[in-house]
Formats: structure tokens, C-alpha cells, sequence
């Protein structure tokens, strides 16, 4: 038994008058990549947001580490050590490099370790350092929404479909920079594309209508097509 | 691919962009205003005008930007601040009239400080009580800050009657600088020049400082700021009190400059600081203080070559405006 860091229970949640997530449950543990699939509107964003506190969970438990985080503010949730990449990257186009990754340090200042070892996974941070973000391409602004994540040493970063729109040459890389991040911390990684979260991955749910369907080791459901096909008939066909 | 800045070699960008927008307006209007010295009397009035707009322009900008909250109560700010640096100024009537710039000055800093302090003070309690039920709701915010401008405007009705009042201004401020045949009141100088400071203010806060770099990211996404791990509410509070208080102390200035004020004065501003921030760009200081200057240059020239159309003229420039720049001349966000 490895020791969790995240833990939902039965968590339900409602979009306006909604009812998105009907009962999720999982433990995340420590160290690693931990994939949410499942199709599209079948709740994994949802679930990210409920865990981050930016949607409430009508009922149900969040627990990190040992603290009860349902009910907390999300940056009180940031404060605990959980960092979040959001589907559309978040990145703040008008702030130069520099100034979206300061504004992620927590004393405005840059670890000068961190920094180098960031450079060194994602080259095009330290050449476009001064450049405003906007002017980025969208691999490297989802380069830069990662470097954010990872400019503090987090406890468990929550990423949303990072490889969505992403060249494929771009998407081999990202796959080395997130083996080494999650060498030192724990990613939890929603994702639609099977052969990115397959390549990454140590254990597996699949969420379907708001509940999880299946939950295991990611060896075993790339083991079994049968059941593949089963949970992510679309999602399969939606990757190219 | 990596993309660098656009390169773009237009004219209009070599010298400057929108930037010199107001240049070129002072430029067109020389021949249509005809005298030099009346084309120099209305650009400095023009200037000083636009100045005391952008210190009312300013908060709303940040508070709409940041806050997403359209606060129609702004205008009680303005017409407050007048208020409060009339009484100041008459209750040391003895200082203002005095032939000692330094009493002339403690009663002017007096007015404008009494007013910029009420301003933040009465921001403080705005946020808490009306605004903070409503954000993200643009329905509720106009009824419910239509109805405390409204009470606002009754307050000032019960505290300082009906009548209008007249300011007295400080006497070193009191007159004019003659250069050849143009006479600029130095009321005017002193209001550009406080205008520029704030600005420049402003500008080093939001472009220098931690507090300035977490406002501009909040202006572009505030979901995101919190799940960084701050508490962007905080940031509201503090924005909202700065912006009130630049509007009382844009309400102070233009009380001195018209001499005779009344309780509908924030409401007949407001509309100009309104057209000002949707011209310059929502959340942004640069675009306000464009917008602002622009907007005092094309009043004062167009009350003198098309009297007429001096009522319509912002309208038309803030029409011309967004039909060319939808997000305005320097939006925060996008671009």
C-alpha cells in the first residue's frame, strides 16, 4: 500500500442546474502520473475544477494529504502545495514570460536551480523570457503554463489536456519533460489522447457521465482492447 | 512556431500609433480653429480637462477591467469629492485668500486630501456593502449602484441644499501665464501636471511592483490568479478604494476649475468618463489616459468650430473609435 496524496469521495458536483459529477471516487497516490480518461463532457474537467475549488462540490470529500480541502478557497488549495494547468493553459498574455512565471514563485523571486533545470526541459522559456506571452505559439504556451506549475516545488500538479492542438513532434517531447517532473511530484492528468497518457501513466480511471467506469493500472487496460474499446470507443477515434 | 512582436512598418505606427493620436488631433485642429493663440487657449484647456477626466476615468477603467463590475456609482465619487473640497477650501477661506503660497497650498492639498480620503474610505464601504453580492452578475450591479447613486446624490441634496455653491480657488492659482497673446491659467497647468503624476504613478505601481503584476494578470483572468494562491477579493478591495479615491480627487480638481458646482455634476461627468474607458480599452491606464486627452482636445475645439456639435462630438469620436478598434485604442486584454 503506497501512501495517497489526493482522495475523493463520492464527490458530487452541478454546473448552474447541471448535475455533472454523480458520485466520483479515487486515490491518487503518491508519486508519478495518474490519468483521468474518458470522453468528451464526461466529467474529467469537472473533476479538476472541483478538486482546485473553483466548482463546489455539492457533496462528498476532497482530502489531501490530511487536510479536508472540499470547502477551502482555491488559493488556500494552491497555498497547500497543488498547482493547476487549466485546458485553455491560463496564461496571461499581456505579462512577459518572466512576469507569469514570478507571478507563480512564491517570494516573486526565481529559485535559480529550478529556473535552470526548467530551461533546460523547455529551451524556449529562456529565449522568449522577455517576450509577452501572447505571442507565443500554443506549444510553447503550454510550455509555459507547465514551467508555471512547476517554478515552486508542488506536491501534486493538476494538468488538463496539455497535447490538445499540439504538433505530434511537441507532444514526443512534452512526454520526456513530464517523465522528469513527475520523478519528483504527482501529476494528475486528464487527458483524450491514449497514446500521450499510456506512455505516461502508472494508474488509470476512466470517467464516464460523471462516474468513474473503470479504475486500474494503466498496463492492464493497455493490455485489454476489449475493455479499451469498451470505455474509450470515441476517444480512440478521436486521436489521430 | 516561434513567433516574435509583429513587424509592421505603416505609417501611422512609425510615428507612434495611437500613441500620437492626440498630437494628430491637435494637428487637424489648427486650421479649423484658424488663431494660433485660440488654438493654444483650447489645447491647454483641452489638455487640463482631459487630465481631471482621466483621474476620474482611471478607477473605473482598473474597477471595470479587473472587477468586471460596472459601477454606475462612480459619478457619487466624483460629485463628492467636489463637494468635500468646497467645504474645505471655504472653511479655510482665510489660507486660500492669503498672500502666502505656502497656506495657499496646505488649503488646496487640504481639499484635494479631505476629498481623495473620503473617496477611499467611502470605496472601502461601497465594496463591502453593494458591490461584493454582485459580482459576476451585470444586471444586479447596474440596479444596485444606480440606487446608491441615487441616495448619493440625495445625500448631497440634505447635507449642502440645492443651490449651487461657488469655489473659491487658492489665489496663487488664480491667474494666468501670459505667452505673447495666449493666456493659459495656471488652474490648468497645475491640473495637467497633477493628472501626470498620477498617471506616472499609476503606471510605475502596475508595470514595477508585485501588487501592479498580480492587478494586470487578474484584469486578464482572475480564476487563474486564485489558483495561483492569492486572494484576488483583496485585490479588489484595494483597487476599488484607489479608484474611488482618484475620483473624488477628479471631482476636487473640477470643482476648482469650474468654480460653480452643483449635485448633478457626477452624472453629466460620468458619461464622458464613461465614453473615456470604452474608447481607451477596459483595464487599461494607458488607453484611459489616451482616451481622456482626447476627449477634453476634441470638446473644447469642437465647442469652438461647431458649437452645435459640441454635445455629439465625443459620441461621434467614441463611435469612430470602435468602429476601427473594437476593444478600444489600448485594450489590457488581447490585442
Amino acid at each position: 500500500m503506497s501512501e495517497h496524496i489526493l482522495r475523493l469521495d463520492d464527490i458530487h458536483t452541478d454546473i448552474g442546474q447541471y448535475h455533472v459529477l454523480h458520485g466520483i471516487s479515487l486515490e491518487v497516490p503518491e508519486g508519478g502520473v495518474y490519468v483521468l480518461l474518458g470522453r468528451n463532457g464526461a466529467g474529467k474537467t469537472t473533476t479538476l475544477r472541483t478538486i482546485m475549488g473553483l466548482w463546489r462540490a455539492r457533496q462528498g470529500a476532497i482530502v489531501f494529504r490530511h487536510h479536508d480541502i472540499t470547502a477551502l478557497h482555491t488559493s488556500d488549495i494552491a497555498r497547500l502545495g497543488i498547482a493547476y494547468v487549466p485546458e485553455n493553459m491560463g496564461i496571461f498574455g499581456g505579462l512577459t514570460v518572466e512576469e507569469n512565471m514570478r507571478l507563480a514563485s512564491a517570494a516573486g523571486g526565481f529559485d535559480d536551480n529550478r529556473l535552470q533545470r526548467i530551461f533546460a526541459l523547455f529551451p524556449a522559456m529562456e529565449k522568449f523570457w522577455a517576450t509577452p506571452a501572447r505571442s507565443l505559439s500554443g506549444g510553447q504556451k503550454q510550455m509555459l503554463a507547465i514551467s508555471r506549475a512547476i517554478i515552486e516545488p508542488r506536491e501534486l500538479i493538476l494538468i488538463d489536456e496539455p497535447t490538445k492542438g499540439l504538433a505530434p513532434a511537441i507532444i514526443r517531447a512534452m512526454i520526456d519533460a513530464f517523465r522528469e517532473i513527475a520523478a519528483e511530484t504527482t501529476i494528475l492528468l486528464v487527458e483524450q489522447n491514449f497514446l500521450f497518457a499510456s506512455s505516461l501513466g502508472a494508474n488509470v480511471s476512466v470517467i464516464d457521465d460523471g462516474r468513474i467506469a473503470h479504475s486500474g493500472t494503466m498496463p492492464d487496460l493497455v493490455a485489454d482492447n476489449e475493455l479499451q474499446t469498451r470505455l474509450l470507443s470515441l476517444s480512440l477515434d478521436a486521436h489521430q | 512556431m516561434p513567433s516574435g512582436p509583429n513587424i509592421s512598418t505603416s505609417l501611422f505606427d512609425r510615428i507612434g500609433g495611437v500613441n500620437a493620436l492626440p498630437v494628430l488631433l491637435m494637428i487637424v485642429a489648427l486650421p479649423l480653429v484658424g488663431s494660433l493663440s485660440s488654438w493654444a487657449t483650447l489645447t491647454f484647456a483641452g489638455l487640463a480637462m482631459g487630465m481631471m477626466i482621466f483621474l476620474m476615468a482611471s478607477g473605473l477603467s482598473l474597477v471595470f477591467g479587473l472587477m468586471d463590475v460596472l459601477n454606475f456609482g462612480h459619478s457619487a465619487f466624483i460629485t463628492f469629492g467636489a463637494f468635500i473640497a468646497a467645504t474645505v477650501l471655504l472653511a479655510l477661506g482665510a489660507w486660500v485668500e492669503a498672500d502666502s503660497l505656502t497656506l495657499n497650498f496646505l488649503a488646496l492639498f487640504a481639499a484635494i486630501g479631505a476629498a481623495s480620503l473620503f473617496g477611499l474610505v467611502a470605496g472601502w464601504f461601497f465594496e463591502r456593502v453593494i458591490v461584493r453580492p454582485v459580482y459576476r452578475d451585470h444586471l444586479r450591479q447596474i440596479l444596485i449602484t444606480i440606487g446608491a447613486l441615487i441616495i448619493a446624490e440625495q445625500l448631497i441634496l440634505a447635507i449642502w441644499g440645492g443651490a449651487p455653491i461657488a469655489v473659491p480657488r487658492p489665489a496663487l492659482l488664480n491667474g494666468s501665464i501670459i505667452i505673447g497673446d495666449v493666456a493659459i491659467e495656471i488652474y490648468r497647468i497645475f491640473a495637467f501636471f497633477l493628472g501626470l503624476a498620477v498617471f506616472l504613478a499609476l503606471y510605475l505601481v502596475l508595470n514595477r511592483t508585485r501588487i501592479g503584476l498580480l492587478i494586470r494578470a487578474g484584469v486578464e483572468n482572475r480564476e487563474m490568479v486564485e489558483a495561483l494562491g492569492f486572494r484576488i477579493e483583496r485585490i479588489f478591495i484595494a483597487v476599488f478604494m484607489v479608484g474611488s479615491a482618484l475620483a473624488a480627487m477628479g471631482g476636487a480638481m473640477w470643482a476648482g476649475y469650474q468654480g460653480l458646482i452643483s449635485g448633478t455634476l457626477g452624472g453629466e461627468l460620468l458619461v464622458l468618463v464613461f465614453i473615456v474607458v470604452i474608447i481607451g480599452g477596459l483595464g487599461s491606464i494607458e488607453g484611459s489616459l489616451l482616451g481622456a486627452l482626447m476627449v477634453g482636445l476634441m470638446g473644447n475645439y469642437i465647442a469652438f468650430i461647431f458649437p452645435k456639435l459640441a454635445l455629439a462630438s465625443n459620441m461621434l469620436l467614441m463611435l469612430v473609435i470602435l468602429l476601427w478598434r473594437p476593444w478600444g485604442l489600448k485594450p489590457a486584454v488581447g490585442g
